[in-house]
């Protein structure tokens, strides 16, 4: 693999009090590639994202992010590492007293010294790149998910960062709406070369926009399966990789049989 | 098979099998609706009987759910040969799935759905020692990062968000005033009136001026505006945190690179600390208007009498001790108020808990600190 790995997790334990529910975990992330983390529900998914942007100290491990080592007691590092990465939050995580605007504009504001019309302008430019002209005036509460999740996008990418994570970015949507949000992600990664790490468990929208995938387990604590989420649903010999991959319950699955 | 006695009604027929055993036909619906009922007419129907082994014979069910599978384990349980006394025939291809779904066969009458048993006295005593510990350290980093960036605002004082602190500041200020200014006119009143019951006897009644105008610039005035703000406020602050920690806001500013508590503490202490110590004084001013209502209207004193007696007894150190009082009670409420709305976690319900004991702890506070005031007054002054 030539190109250069913009995220490496090594030997990462997680988990809360007593539980621990990731263990010896190590996958890296390449630059530009759409990386899906996936699972069945409470394998770890969200515990593992927010582990990586420094939001919980893993119990072991290390987790570098651009070169610069995450650790949640080193904060001018972790500032460092905000600054090239953007967040999309599960509800979006918009701030409910200020405007869509001025929710896009924060980050913008603090970190440039643009002048205020100059702001102004790029967050039109970035409001227009989700589709949410004309609504910058609108509080958090006054949109409907889909929009909530698309303008919390245009405020992850406000300072154009070079990695984008997304928390289940589909769930709650229509399908409708949620492939708009994958096309959108395609789009972004495409055009800006934005590395994007999602985890979601929306099989459709792994199938189009995941470049690579990282399986977890909740049995087994860790990655189960690694690679492209095609080839992985026709050959993997894992009996829960197939069962995941096409939608079979353990006692039916025609995956069951024979495998492992 | 012949039956040599029956016992039917129009839902059960019982029959005896030559060969011992018994043979139960149950007829119609077996659901939620007579599940209750069923299995206590059974009860009685069978009691008669020696149940070495039970046939259930459910040709002419044409309705079985869970609840009429909880008919079927109870007559299981009757019976005294226990599972191998006990049949079911004749059922459908749509019970028999049933069944199998609710895992009928492994099923026992009594299942314990209990908790997890709760731990000895012992582990929860040392488990709730080590959350309080745990508390206690986040309290005081939290005291100390407040503190961290209130030296970073001394130092920088552009980063301050002047816009949140204005809003704030009209919060618990303006918007405060007017229940602030009603109670404490009203305590002033009160107060006139019962300590001049008392004075009037020794015709003392221009000492009523002091007592008001000295308790509450002193004591009331800055305690009762602390604990309207607690209520109005510290409330307030406490839920705005909570829910903004639970919908992953306080997540998003963070990984955005702020400060949650630069970004959501300094603007609500700052405007606070000013806001406090200015309605303690009108508090103190609405208070002495409501003493001098009643000394006016009820002592026969003179406006002038009243105060010029009310001036002869302040000391403008009184004042400025009430307001100080004031600012430390504003910057109590606001620490408390954010700590418990950043100590939320999960849901709703812990939004709650974190408001109702923002208002309880800054109660607390105010009382504690109010005597360590008095102490140090004591010893000082």
């Amino acid at each position: 693999m030539s190109r250069k790995a913009i995220i490496r997790v090594k030997d990462l334990r997680a988990g809360y009090g007593e539980d621990i529910i990731l263990d010896r975990v190590s996958f890296n992330v390449y630059e530009g590639e759409v990386f899906v983390i996936l699972g069945g529900s409470g394998c770890g998914k969200s515990t593992l994202l927010k582990t990586i942007i420094g939001l919980i100290e893993p119990r072991a491990g290390k987790i570098a992010i651009d070169g610069d080592e995450v650790s949640v007691d080193d904060e001018t590092t972790l500032q460092k590492i905000f600054r090239r990465i953007g967040v999309l939050y599960q509800g979006a995580a918009l701030f409910g007293s200020m405007t869509i605007a001025e929710n896009v504009a924060l980050p913008i504001r603090e970190y440039t010294s643009l002048p205020k019309e100059s702001v102004d302008v790029l967050v039109k430019m970035k409001l227009g790149l989700v589709n949410l002209e004309g609504y910058e005036n609108y509080l958090p509460s006054e949109l409907s998910g889909g929009m909530k999740k698309r303008a919390g996008l245009a405020r992850a990418m406000a300072l154009n960062p070079k990695i984008l994570f997304f928390d289940e970015p589909s769930a709650g949507l229509d399908p409708v709406t949620s492939a708009e949000l994958d096309d959108l992600i395609l789009y972004l990664n495409r055009s800006l070369g934005t590395t994007m790490v999602m985890v979601t468990h929306e099989l459709q929208s792994i199938f189009a926009v995941a470049q690579r995938i990282i399986m977890l387990d909740k049995r087994a604590k860790g990655i189960i399966a690694e690679g492209n989420p095609k080839y992985l649903r026709d050959h993997s010999q894992n009996k829960f990789v197939k069962q995941f991959f096409n939608r079979q319950t353990e006692e039916n699955g025609v995956g069951g049989k024979g495998s492992e | 098979m012949n039956t040599p006695e029956t016992t039917s009604s129009s839902r059960y027929q019982i029959a005896e099998n030559p060969e011992g055993g018994i043979t139960l036909r149950i007829h119609g619906n077996m659901g939620s609706a007579n599940a209750g009922q069923m299995i206590e007419e059974l009860t009685a129907l069978l009691s008669d009987y020696s149940l070495s082994s039970l046939t259930v014979d459910l040709k002419k069910v044409d309705h079985l759910d869970d609840f009429g599978t909880l008919v079927l384990v109870h007559l299981r349980k009757m019976v005294s040969n226990g599972r191998d006394g006990f049949y079911v025939v004749n059922s459908g291809d749509k019970i028999k799935e049933l069944l199998s779904i609710l895992h009928f066969d492994s099923l026992n009458e009594k299942i314990s759905l209990e908790k997890k048993r709760s731990s000895g006295i012992f582990i929860r005593i040392g488990e709730a020692t080590f959350r309080h510990i745990a508390d206690l350290k986040y309290a005081i980093s939290f005291i100390g990062s407040i503190v961290i960036s209130l030296v970073h605002i001394c130092l920088h004082p552009r980063s301050l968000r002047s816009d949140d602190t204005i809003r704030y500041m009209q919060r618990v200020g303006v918007d405060g005033l007017p229940i602030v200014a009603l109670i404490s006119f009203l305590m002033g009143l009160i107060m006139a009136f019962m300590s001049s019951v008392q004075l009037e006897q020794f015709g003392a009644n221009i000492y009523v001026a002091s007592l008001v105008s000295l308790a509450m610039t002193r004591e009331l005035g800055p305690i009762m505006t602390a604990i309207i703000v607690a209520g109005r406020s510290g409330s307030a602050f406490a839920a705005e945190i909570g829910t903004m920690k639970i919908s992953e806001e306080v997540d998003a500013l963070f990984t955005m690179g702020f400060n949650p508590v630069m970004f959501l503490v300094v603007p609500k202490l700052v405007a606070a600390a000013i806001m406090v110590p200015i309605l303690t004084l009108f508090s103190d001013i609405f208070a002495i208007m409501g003493g001098l209502l009643v000394g006016v209207f009820m002592l026969d004193l003179t406006a002038g009498a009243y105060m010029a007696q009310t001036i002869k007894t302040l000391e403008l150190f009184d004042v400025f001790w009430g307001v100080l009082k004031g600012g430390v009670f504003g910057v109590l409420i606001t620490w408390i108020g954010c700590f418990r709305g950043f100590q939320v976690r999960g849901g709703a319900a812990s939004v709650g808990q974190a408001t109702t004991s923002a208002v309880v702890s800054s109660i607390f506070l105010i009382i504690l600190s109010d005597s360590v005031f008095s102490v140090i007054l004591r010893y000082w002054g």
